[in-house]
């Protein structure tokens, strides 16, 4: 941010003085499907995008890619990509996914939330303890929501602090870190568990919230759910884009229709039959874990929240241009607020999948560091700190590489330090891209930090 | 248009008539009695100095600030328009020099934003675009490539007709322009230019903020002159040229008559 000025403006055309009319920059910000009819435009237009540095989710996708061919060469007995460790991976993932898809909310208005960690450390340490069968032994449900409650109550006064008070998000989230903190370690001392309620026992409360991560649906059950959630995809999207070729809007060809839904399938048979293969040696261990539905369910719920509501949109436009935003009517301060409840709900969701990880919790969570990996697994998947730009699913590719390193690396048996290194590179990777892309997008042009 | 130049001279018939409006902002007087009209199918050009009260002026209308005192007719009725809301209902659209576009969103949720259509409580993306795709195509703006692209990628002059396009939608029978080619090169200033007169030759009452005599020249049917507050000439612009309106500008008044009005 502190770049002189002059040397950052690259005039990319000598001489041309209109530089919002420059046709390479403007072409490259048209997303492709709207511009081209056929599928060879389309590939094309895609081409000159990515050039551009317009690239989407593509960086992502092949780091994925990358990570997992380097440790599948350099896994002892190459055991990486093995049904076993393709499972653990994504459990492992799975908190880092959910929590980046909170940081989503308050990223794409151009805010922060530090707290994340300890608050969702907060609601989860509530419900494993309103189960416990000894002391209050609530049942499964209700305990998640009282959870969650409390999370959506401490977001929400965040968000009011930073809306009606317009103190900074960064310090209001700072200070919310430290009291949430506290709070997280008085919760961990109540009850006779000497500050370590576990989730082991014998009640089905205790066994439902161990399930939410380790628990298996049956492999037949498996198939037919994998089926139904493609039929559907696939129904809505098919049906989607003909409405709109029926009616003469920009709608793209046919067969990129039937590539995406193909996509989707071969991806679910996949993942499914990962899943569905016996993990275990001496018991059978298989089925599609619980915990893909429920991170799989986040991102159906959130994605549709940002993408298909007046809420979403709203938020989307209050982090591109917040006067525009106010001008048009919109109630600022609410969505705003909105958003950082939402954003500790979906972090109280997160670390509950945590504490269903470890069989419990205690006051080992890394609450600080958490939020910076969930802040890292968003920008890696492709949303932008600046806000205006992030979708929920770039929480989760961006978690899963995340995840992909922590395993990658755990399996090579190289220590932390080793760990937090590479984590550390692939985030400034991430974010030079981000910056480049963005340089590349609006050079010349109005120069937006 | 006859009709409309007809109904221009009769007063109790315009769209828009303000009269003896104050705006005082602490010691600072910004508006004192100050009168206007905006009759419909014209377009009203209102001129003044740096300092001269037109942003003041076109906020009252507009319902971001409220007036100490004077009256508001809006078709002949008197009105208290107290926020972007009651003038949005009334159909008074505003666009702002610095357009209130967000550059992420695309031309159609830029133009929806605030008032987006449901189907089923989700966006009706479909009929949405739809809508937007008809207004764009009666104002004749064609030089967009899709309107699904981002307002980022669109030249300056696209994206004050996305603002137009955007003001215009909501059956608005007036809509304010402050300093629409302030920014723009020549052609960009033409495109607009000709937008205006659409607008016009549409049946709606069109007030625009410009320092430009050229263009206030190439599009007025009407001029009206601030001068530290007051309304020191308003007239058909065929009652000006440029040295007078220059005049008015600068001293209030013209040929050394003070602060006379032009009628």
């Amino acid at each position: 941010m502190a770049e002189p000025e002059p040397t950052e403006v690259v005039e990319p055309v000598p001489g041309a003085a209109d530089l919002t009319a420059a046709p390479e920059a403007a072409q490259a910000e048209v997303p492709p499907e709207i511009i081209a009819q056929t599928l060879g435009e389309y590939l094309r237009a895609w081409g000159v995008r990515i050039r551009a540095g317009e690239s989407g989710v593509l960086p992502v996708i092949v780091a994925m890619v990358v990570i997992m061919a380097v440790f599948e060469i350099i896994s002892p007995n190459h055991v990486f990509l093995s049904p076993t460790n393709l499972v653990n991976l994504f459990q492992q993932s799975a908190v880092f996914m959910v929590l980046a898809m909170a940081e989503a909310f308050v990223l794409v208005l151009g805010e922060i939330d530090l707290s994340v960690g300890f608050v969702g450390a907060c609601g989860a340490a509530i419900t494993v303890q309103l189960v416990q069968p000894l002391t209050t032994n609530w049942p499964w449900w209700a305990a998640i929501a009282g959870g969650l409650l409390f999370c959506a109550v401490f977001g929400a006064v965040q968000g009011t602090l930073v809306t009606r008070l317009r103190l900074p998000s960064f310090i209001v989230t700072l200070a919310g870190y430290l009291i949430a903190n506290g709070i997280f370690l008085q919760i961990l001392l109540f009850g006779p568990f000497s500050g370590y309620p576990s989730l082991a026992g014998f009640s089905d409360n205790l066994q439902v919230i161990y399930a939410l991560m380790w628990g298996n649906i049956d492999p037949v059950i498996s198939w037919v759910g994998a089926g139904v959630v493609v039929a559907a995809l696939g129904l809505l999207i098919w049906f989607g884009d003909h409405r709109r070729r029926q009616s003469g809007l920009v709608a793209p060809p046919v067969s990129l229709t039937l590539i995406k839904i193909g996509i989707i399938a071969v991806v679910a048979v996949v993942v499914v039959l990962i899943c569905n293969t016996n993990r275990a040696t001496l018991v059978v261990l298989e089925g599609v874990p619980w915990v893909i539905p429920v991170v799989l369910g986040v991102l159906g719920i959130w994605t549709v929240l940002f993408g298909r509501t007046r809420y979403g949109r709203y938020m989307y436009a209050i982090g591109g241009n917040p006067e525009a935003a106010r001008r048009a009517g919109l109630n600022l301060a609410m969505i705003r607020t909105a958003a950082f409840a939402l954003c500790s709900v979906t972090a109280g969701v997160a670390i509950l999948l945590y504490a269903s990880l470890l069989g419990g919790i205690n006051n080992n969570f890394q609450g600080g560091q958490y939020v910076l990996y969930a802040v890292a697994a968003a920008v890696i998947g492709g949303t932008s700190l600046f806000g205006g730009r992030g979708k929920p699913l770039h929480g989760v590719l961006g978690g899963l590489v995340i995840g992909g390193i922590y395993n990658g690396m755990f399996l090579q048996g190289l220590p932390v330090q080793a760990e937090y290194v590479v984590t550390g590179l692939v985030l400034i990777a991430a974010v030079t891209i981000d910056a480049v892309s963005r340089r590349g997008a609006t050079s010349g042009s109005v120069t937006r930090v | 248009m006859t009709a409309a130049v007809a109904r221009a001279d009769s007063s109790s018939e315009s769209l828009l008539q303000i009269k003896e409006l104050d705006k005082h902002f602490g010691p600072v007087q910004a508006l004192y009695h100050v009168d206007l009209e905006l009759p419909s199918s014209q377009v009203t050009a209102l001129c003044g100095d740096n300092g001269a009260g037109k942003t003041v002026l076109t906020k009252c209308v507009a319902g971001i600030y409220q007036p100490d005192h004077g009256q508001v007719f809006w078709e002949g009725r008197p009105v208290h328009v107290r926020n972007a809301r009651d003038a949005a209902r009334l159909g008074i659209e505003t666009v702002y020099q610095d357009l209130a576009l967000a550059d992420n969103l695309d031309i159609v949720q830029n133009m929806f934003l605030g008032r987006e259509r449901l189907r089923t409580g989700l966006l009706d993306e479909d009929n949405m675009e739809r809508a937007a795709k008809e207004t764009l195509a009666s104002l004749r703006v064609t030089t967009v490539r899709s309107i699904r692209q981002p307002v980022a990628s669109l030249s300056g002059g696209q994206r004050q007709s996305v603002a137009v396009a955007k003001a215009v939608m909501w059956n608005s029978k007036l809509v304010i322009m402050d300093e629409p080619t302030a920014a723009l090169g020549v052609v960009q200033t033409r495109m607009v230019l000709d937008l205006i007169k659409r607008l016009r030759d549409r049946g709606l009452a069109v007030m625009v903020i410009s320092h430009n005599l050229n263009d206030v020249f190439e599009v007025a049917d009407r001029i009206a002159v601030l001068y530290l507050g007051r309304m020191v000439a308003q007239d058909k612009a065929s009652a000006f040229d440029r040295q007078s309106v220059v005049e008015y500008m600068t001293t209030g008044g013209f040929g050394g008559g003070g602060r006379a009005r032009a009628n």
